[in-house]
């Protein structure tokens, strides 16, 4: 079956500039994100992840037109969105729908549940309003809700399943991509894995496409087809969720991978450490962005930016942004030691 | 830091002329003839010329405002219609007694309240938060010249204190702390009950940030914690309610110097407005709303001193 | 032999609220080995960080000590006055919190933060303290340290703010560091910075630490035993090692299986059903037992107590006790668990 595209983001730039100066002019930007390109296929969940301040969720809200992109486009369904004008944006949304990490923070508290489940297909006017309180309760249903929590507040709901309400919400105008920011995030893993499994199974149900903008890269290994890697506004790294976890190719999702911390006391670790922080996304660092912290770091890095693409022994659909790809996996480039030793005084 | 204040001051400068323009189209804005209604209506016609041609009234508007802004650049308000002296003069006098009152009457808010707010904060939900609270209610909700009858009634008339608390004289303050004392409290009750609540809620809130736990957790004592590091914290929005209080104690005195017959800026407005006497009500406003705006600046400039997180731009 | 730095038995907090009393925690019991580092995990509401603030008796004003024992060096804490606590508190034992953007004074300097507790415990003159102060930035590997002093938490950093706290908990080289949720608010690389940060210092000046963390991969990789709390209660002791390999408790298996991970795929998670209980309605019996897949009726009834399974585990579950009423083999989210009887 061939993979049909749903959405292709194409040199996304996303700059917010930032005002300064005794007139209060802008004076710099904050390069968010700063010329991303790739596709979501049909069907198939499509994960962003990276620390804070990579772009991930700038990239998602730029998608949605939440804030309108710097530069490049944005197709859904082939038609290029960002060029709409936002009257027809609006209409568009309701085959593109969000759910963030904090759904409390997106819902008026003095709504029912099912308020806000009929005011979502107000907006779209997808459902004939007879129709409306039937498709509520199915809705209550499907994210396994009950039919006698319709008319509670949100508050009157536990973590989870205030989650489960905003699930529904953007389920109520039967969408095509679901961009899930940190949706899971905020959940105690139990519930987070109750919500994983129902974003699951509803993929499967309706067909639906996910964008997963995630920090947590256990959940994304779980839920994902595709990864996506961002540092500082840029891809680093794409491919296959395998490729991603099991051979990472860019030095910084090699340290990503071995940062997290592994849940069995027995694992033998292997660190790479990275030199200090984030650099700011005001003034990023010329040639590579990793290259200040790139524990493989050469004096090309600090030039040249490298291109992101298939280098060999990669397969196709695995892409990474780095000079040194073969020589960091033939080995020939050592790391060097960021690991600390406090000096004791 | 030098910048803000620079950038602060350069935006003070619309500001100023704005004032001007406004202060300025008071005279124009009543309607009639300004000439006329200042000689009050049994003048002739000569006088009424006269008094036209003495303010330049019969210059087009740009070139009077051009005139008045320059006189007003060097210090030169007009002369008043009443008595015909400089404004300037008539102003003097008067402006140092309403700005003692309006600063003893800041102090006296600013040492009650803050000490309120505090003890209230401290104690929450105890007797004496409470009771604070209750009290700064009636503060804020008794109209000064009923407080100010209230006080000339119990302390002065009813203590028969009258002789020494309303002693006054032309113009000036007197060097008893008893004929301050009344109207003092009379003005600065209201905002001592303003920044209590203030205090209060900001107080509040810091006790309740993680720092204040990371205080604790080094076994500091809860003296150290509340006056250290509450305090200078809480105390950054208190600033603000400080200054647009004094600016409003300066515009409010008013009443309370009407109450007290004190011979402040207030009186001064009310008689030149009711005689009439427009250079010296437009002179009065100029003056109150410079300071206003000088103020302003200075608790800006203090809350960013204070409030190190707003200057990273 | 080891000894324990700290033995908490039985710990009773609760707050008092308009609603009546809350009991945040009811029933917590663990030992922490001198230099060692225990591991306390659960999930939200579960009473960790109270537990944690317990020990140091920094709750909240309507909150306290309803009963138990917390012996810190053969000590009573609970019996502790104020003045003793505070001598304790920053000295012997100290604390580091989740938040490091939240948890510094934004009005002070980071050098006036730190000398702090040294002027107060250590009676060092300001002078003093401020070339400490930089001594100990330079300890927890912040660049420039005689420049940072002087800056102001704003100008730092969140993994620059966390090695401040952590500099500033370890001022006056306390015997135990409580570290509540200190990596969380953090990314995982600058988590490992400070992971690495903790684990090296712990070890060069022999501190006990207790971890406070929702992140089994946290608990694997830097504890040596694991308290598992669950609806205020701590449902599960072990070592680090017997809990990962033999978890007794369903609630630590559940959780085990709900954890998606980055180093092997996974099918399909088994997660843990429903939500945790409220805590103004805390089920009768076992707490778990309206959630636990092998709850029987002994469990809906009665409360087990937290007693020594055998294998080095403590767990407060009737399965492996002699009253246990039902399967002699359970199983658990695909585990078989074999019941004492």
């Amino acid at each position: 079956m061939a993979k049909q595209e749903l959405l292709k983001v194409d040199g996304l730039k996303q700059h917010f500039p930032i005002k300064g100066g005794l007139l209060g002019r802008t004076v710099n930007h904050v390069k968010a994100v700063d010329g991303i390109s790739f596709e979501v296929y049909e069907g198939e969940t499509v994960s962003i992840v990276g620390e804070s301040g990579c772009g991930k969720s700038t990239t998602g809200r730029a998608i949605l037109r939440l804030e309108d992109p710097t530069e490049g486009t944005v197709h859904f369904e082939g038609e290029d969105i960002t060029t709409l004008s936002s009257k027809e944006m609006r209409s568009r949304r309701k085959d593109l729908q969000i759910i963030f990490q904090d759904p409390y923070a997106s819902i008026n508290p003095r709504q029912t549940v099912s308020d806000i489940l009929t005011e979502a297909m107000d907006i779209q006017n997808s459902v004939p309003r007879n129709k409306r309180r039937a498709r509520v309760l199915e809705l209550l249903q499907i994210v396994g809700l009950n039919e006698q929590q319709a008319d509670r507040y949100p508050h009157e709901f536990s973590g989870g399943q205030r989650q489960r309400i905003g699930i529904a919400r953007a389920l109520a105008v039967d969408p095509k991509l679901i961009i899930c920011d940190e949706a899971v995030s905020a959940l105690d893993v139990s519930i987070q894995a109750q919500v994983l499994n129902l974003l699951e199974e509803l993929q499967e149900d309706f067909n639906l496409t996910y964008l997963f903008i995630s920090h947590d890269l256990g959940v994304v290994r779980h839920i994902s087809d595709r990864v996506i890697v961002m540092y500082l506004g840029k891809i680093v790294e794409i491919g296959e969720r395998n490729e991603i976890f099991d051979s990472p190719k860019h030095p910084y999702t090699q340290a990503l991978l071995s940062a997290i911390p592994v849940p069995d006391p027995t694992y033998e670790k292997q660190h790479i450490s990275l030199k200090g922080d984030v650099p700011s996304p005001i003034d990023p660092p010329t040639g590579c962005r990793f290259h200040t912290r790139c524990p493989f770091a050469q004096d090309k890095c600090k030039e040249v930016e490298p291109e992101l693409k298939s280098y060999e022994m990669m397969e196709e659909s695995h892409q990474a942004a780095c000079h040194f790809v073969k020589e960091i996996t033939e080995g020939e480039l050592k790391p060097r030691d960021f690991s600390e030793k406090p000096i004791i005084v | 830091m030098g910048k803000y204040i620079v950038r602060r001051l350069l935006q003070t400068i619309p500001v100023l002329i704005g004032v001007s323009i406004l202060v300025f189209s008071l005279m124009h804005l009543i309607p009639g003839d300004a000439a006329q209604i200042m000689a009050g209506e049994g003048a002739s016609e000569a006088t009424v010329e006269q008094l036209r041609e003495k303010l330049g009234l019969n210059e087009p508007k740009p070139v009077q405002y051009y005139n008045y802004m320059t006189g007003v650049v060097q210090g030169d308000l007009g002369n008043s219609i009443r008595s015909g002296r400089p404004v300037m003069d008539e102003i003097k006098g008067r402006f140092w007694v309403t700005a003692e009152l309006a600063i003893y009457a800041t102090i006296l808010a600013v040492f009650v309240g803050l000490i309120a707010g505090i003890v209230s904060a401290v104690r929450h939900s105890s007797w004496a938060d409470v009771s604070i609270m209750i009290v700064a209610l009636f503060g804020l909700s008794m109209p000064n010249f009923w407080l100010g009858l209230v006080l000339i009634q119990w302390f002065a008339i009813g203590a028969d204190w009258l002789p020494e608390f309303l002693k006054m004289r032309p113009s000036g303050w007197g060097d008893s702390w008893r004929q301050l004392l009344l109207p003092v409290i009379t003005l600065g009750t209201s905002g001592a009950a303003i920044i209590a609540r203030m205090t209060r809620a900001s107080m509040l809130e810091i006790i309740g940030q993680d720092y204040i736990r990371t205080a604790r957790a080094k076994g500091l004592s809860e003296r150290i914690v509340i006056y250290r590091h509450a305090l200078k914290n809480a105390l950054i929005p208190v600033i603000t309610v400080v200054g647009l209080e004094f600016g409003a104690f300066l515009g409010g005195a008013v009443i309370t110097e009407t109450i007290f017959a004190i011979n402040g800026m207030g009186r001064l407005t009310i008689d030149a407005i009711r005689e009439r006497d427009f250079p010296i009500v437009q002179g009065t406003i100029l003056i109150i709303s410079l300071v206003f705006v000088l103020v302003n600046l200075l608790v800006d400039i203090s809350y960013r001193m204070l409030n190190k997180r707003i200057d990273l731009n | 032999m080891e000894t324990d730095v700290l033995r908490v038995q039985n710990l009773q907090t609760s707050f008092y609220t308009d609603e009546g009393e809350v009991k945040a925690v009811d029933g917590v019991s663990f030992n922490l080995p001198k230099g060692k580092t225990l591991g306390i995990v659960g999930e939200s509401g579960s009473g960790k960080s109270i537990t944690a603030l317990s020990i140091l008796q920094l709750l909240a004003s309507n909150g306290g000590i309803k009963g138990g024992e917390i012996v810190f060096k053969g000590d009573n804490l609970v019996n502790y006055t104020e003045e003793q606590m505070r001598a304790i508190r920053g000295n012997a034992i100290s604390m580091i919190f989740q938040e490091p953007m939240t948890s510094l004074n934004p009005v002070f300097t980071v050098g006036q933060q730190i000398s702090e507790s040294l002027i107060k415990h250590q009676k060092l003159s300001k002078k003093k303290a401020m070339e400490r102060s930089v001594d100990l930035l330079k300890l927890v590997g912040i660049p420039s340290p005689e420049a940072r002093v002087k800056n102001y938490p704003y100008e730092l950093s969140g993994g620059m703010r966390q090695r401040v706290m952590i500099a500033m908990a370890l001022s006056c080289d306390p015997e135990m560091l409580i570290a509540d949720e200190p990596t969380t608010a953090l990314d995982v690389t600058i988590q490992a910075q400070i992971l690495d940060l903790i684990k090296e210092l712990q070890h060069r000046l022999g501190m006990s630490v207790m971890f406070i963390t929702h992140d089994l991969g946290v608990v694997a990789e830097t504890c040596d035993y694991v308290a598992v709390m669950y609806a205020g209660q701590v449902v599960e002791y072990a070592d680090v090692y017997t809990l990962f390999a033999n978890p007794k408790h369903p609630y630590t298996i559940g959780l085990l299986n709900s954890l998606p991970r980055h180093d092997v795929d996974q099918d399909k998670l088994e997660p843990i059903r429903g939500n945790v209980p409220s805590i103004r309605d805390m089920p009768q019996g076992c707490r778990f037992a309206p959630r636990c897949p092998a709850a029987t009726d002994l469990c809906r009834s009665k409360l087990p107590a937290l007693e020594p399974s055998g294998n080095g585990n403590d767990v407060r579950c009737w399965i492996y006790t002699e009253e246990w009423d039902g399967e002699a083999e359970v199983e658990v989210y695909g585990k078989t668990r074999i019941a004492q009887s």
